[in-house]
């Protein structure tokens, strides 16, 4: 039965308070699964910032290795193993430890900072700053300081705007920063400096003359498959150390801290208990308004209209209901993720394939209370509704 | 008189509840209502009249006896079945029943795509409502209507598919002399120009000669039944 009266925006828009209401209710459980899930979202891509960043394909760290926070470090042999591998096109070592750092305007408040240790000669990671300030690392005892460190580590930022350099203490070790790069922040560090291997072995006094690296970067050929690259190397290197693609190591990261730590239940509870509260707002005002108009349906059913039609109607107003309180929550949202980035400095991003998730699932919802709600009409003699 | 009725009902009962709190409305009902007749039904509140109209007008499930209209079986009637009848009675309600968010135009517009093959829709609309003598009140929202012309509003909607059978409950109840008269006039009149059966529940007597004929309930029991009979009656009694 087509109809030419729009009957469902019709009845939701003759109570403009009523709507708006809803309207605002809606808007509230969508901006609640957007933080929740953007939240999650962020702490993963935070905690693989670096990992998106390598310019290689495949990955060597030791299988006694958790996750950054805890590396240990295996023998330098096996990623030079790995160069002769068929497909291979070059390797690169990389060094990571924490470190003390004494801030540089108040010496006697430290704080843990990541170091990286790289080859200067080589393309690791592909960061704002990075190879623009590569060069620098050349010398003794420098470093580059991550921007999206915490304002706790001192005004580095700022006074190396202003003066060029800046000194401190890096554990025991006076160093200068040449550069700075963009990394960000993370729930295993919120601070990190990049140097050369040879000033990182400086500074990490114990890791001298080990020839014990951490992570092992390993960049193939153009156009060389990375499936049958993986299998070769796994066959040929010994189990004393772990072989993974880009993704499997970024999997392997965000892994540790989903299950291994609170941080990822704690989370993802947050998202069910987002996603809870919004299905029952959106149940409560689709319900009530759907069983606040069953008399007039009632009359319509009595005058001959068919059960289907009722789902029909109930249909439309879920859809236009689910998306005018989408809009507004999604704006809210939005300027919220921005807030959240300038506080935090996690990378809070709005994504198209979020945005959509939680567009259809609000639909959904709206759709199944009024579905609920209509079964009463369905059920009954119209005369009993009326 | 030798016509097939309209409405043919043969020991009809119906219970509201159920277990224990169980009780009966409607106790055996028998009638016979035939084409073209206005028939009155008349008795106090809680009669059952109201359940009596709404079975015949398939608002409710009749389950126990017989009642055929417009050929239609609707003891334990399927659900299209159900639906078919609502299409073909024009039904009145106790309180007009018009959709509060929808012009009167619109509201009788309701009821026209409910047709097969709806054509010219705003114009059968527009011309029913002019018949009821609403033609300065097209696009005025229930709100802005009086109570009379409300009402008026509904028999349009109820008449505007030409059915042949009216149904009609308290239409005068929320009324006042004049209005309540003028109301059951138009249905009179445009029931009389289609050639249908009006059944009108009332229990406003000032409005019973519009009636063929009368029927009266109370508790449940129908009292003054099919004129055949009366007639049956009277010719024995004479003999």
């Amino acid at each position: 039965m087509k109809t030419r009266l729009p009957i469902a925006w019709l009845q939701l828009k003759h109570e403009k308070t009523r709507l708006l209401v809803a309207i605002f209710g809606i808007s509230f459980a969508v901006v609640l699964m957007f933080m929740q899930l953007g939240f999650r979202s962020a702490l993963f891509e935070s905690a693989v910032g670096m990992h998106s960043s390598l310019q290689g394909e495949i990955v060597l760290i030791s299988p006694r290795s958790v996750a950054l926070i805890a590396m240990k470090p295996f023998t330098e042999r096996r990623l030079y193993q790995a160069a002769a591998v068929d497909g291979v096109e070059s390797v690169s070592p990389i060094y990571v430890e924490p470190a003390i750092w004494k801030n540089p305007t108040n010496p006697s408040k430290t704080r843990n900072i990541r170091v990286y240790g790289i080859k200067p000669s080589d393309r690791v990671f592909n960061l704002p700053g990075i190879s623009e300030n590569i060069e620098f690392l050349k010398q003794p005892d420098v470093v580059l300081f991550d921007r999206g460190s915490r304002k706790e580590f001192g005004p580095v930022v700022k006074l190396f705007q202003q003066n060029k350099s800046v000194t401190t203490e890096v554990e025991v070790r006076n160093i200068t920063v040449v550069g700075l790069f963009q990394l960000g922040v993370t729930f295993g560090s919120d601070g990190t400096l990049v140097t050369s291997d040879l000033n990182f072995l400086r500074i990490f006094a114990e890791r001298r003359h080990s020839g014990l690296i951490d992570i092992g970067l390993i960049k193939l050929k153009p156009g060389v498959e990375v499936a049958p690259v993986l299998a070769t190397l796994r066959a040929v290197l010994p189990k004393d150390v772990q072989v993974l693609s880009k993704q499997e190591y970024k999997d392997f990261e965000v892994n540790y801290w989903n299950g291994s730590t609170p941080i990822g239940f704690t989370f993802t509870l947050g998202v069910v208990m987002g996603f809870l509260v919004g299905t029952i707002i959106v149940y409560q005002i689709l319900y009530t308004d759907v069983a606040d108009h069953l008399s007039e349906y009632a009359t319509l059913k009595a005058i001959g209209y068919r059960d289907s039609y009722f789902l029909s109607l109930v249909f439309q107003s879920a859809l236009i209901l689910a998306s005018l309180g989408f809009l507004p929550g999604f704006a809210i949202a939005w300027s919220a993720y921005g807030l959240t980035r300038s506080s935090t400095l996690l990378p809070l991003f709005m994504q198209v394939d979020r945005s959509l998730f939680v567009l259809i699932l609000t639909m959904i919802m709206c759709f199944i209370s009024g579905a609920i709600a209509i079964r009463k009409l369905q059920q009954a003699d119209p005369a009993d509704v009326l | 008189m030798f016509q097939e009725p309209v409405i043919r009902i043969q020991n009809l009962s119906h219970y509201y509840g159920q277990g224990v709190l169980r009780k009966q409305i409607l106790f055996d009902i028998n009638l016979n209502i035939y084409p073209g007749e206005i028939v009155l039904m008349t008795g106090p509140s809680g009669s059952g009249k109201t359940t009596l109209i709404s079975l015949i007008g398939a608002l409710r499930s009749a389950q126990y006896g017989s009642l055929n209209v417009l050929g239609q079986e609707l003891v334990r009637a399927s659900q299209s079945a159900l639906v078919k009848i609502r299409r073909k009675a024009g039904y009145i309600f106790q309180a007009h029943n018009l959709l509060s968010f929808l012009t009167a135009q619109q509201n009788v517009e309701m009821a026209i795509k409910l047709q097969a093959h709806p054509r010219h829709v705003e114009r059968q609309a527009q011309n029913i409502l002019k018949a009821v003598g609403l033609g300065h009140r097209f696009h005025y929202y229930p709100d802005n209507l009086s109570g009379g012309q409300k009402q008026r509003v509904a028999i349009a909607r109820a008449l505007v598919n030409m059915p042949k059978l009216v149904l009609a409950d308290e239409p005068t109840a929320a009324l006042d002399k004049q209005s309540g008269r003028d109301v059951v006039e138009i249905m009179q009149k445009l029931a009389k120009e289609q050639g249908s059966t009006i059944v009108l529940v009332t229990h406003d007597n000032r409005i019973l000669d519009i009636a063929d004929r009368i029927v009266q309930i109370e508790d449940g029991y129908l009292f003054t039944s099919d004129p055949l009979q009366q007639s049956a009656k009277s010719l024995k009694q004479s003999s």
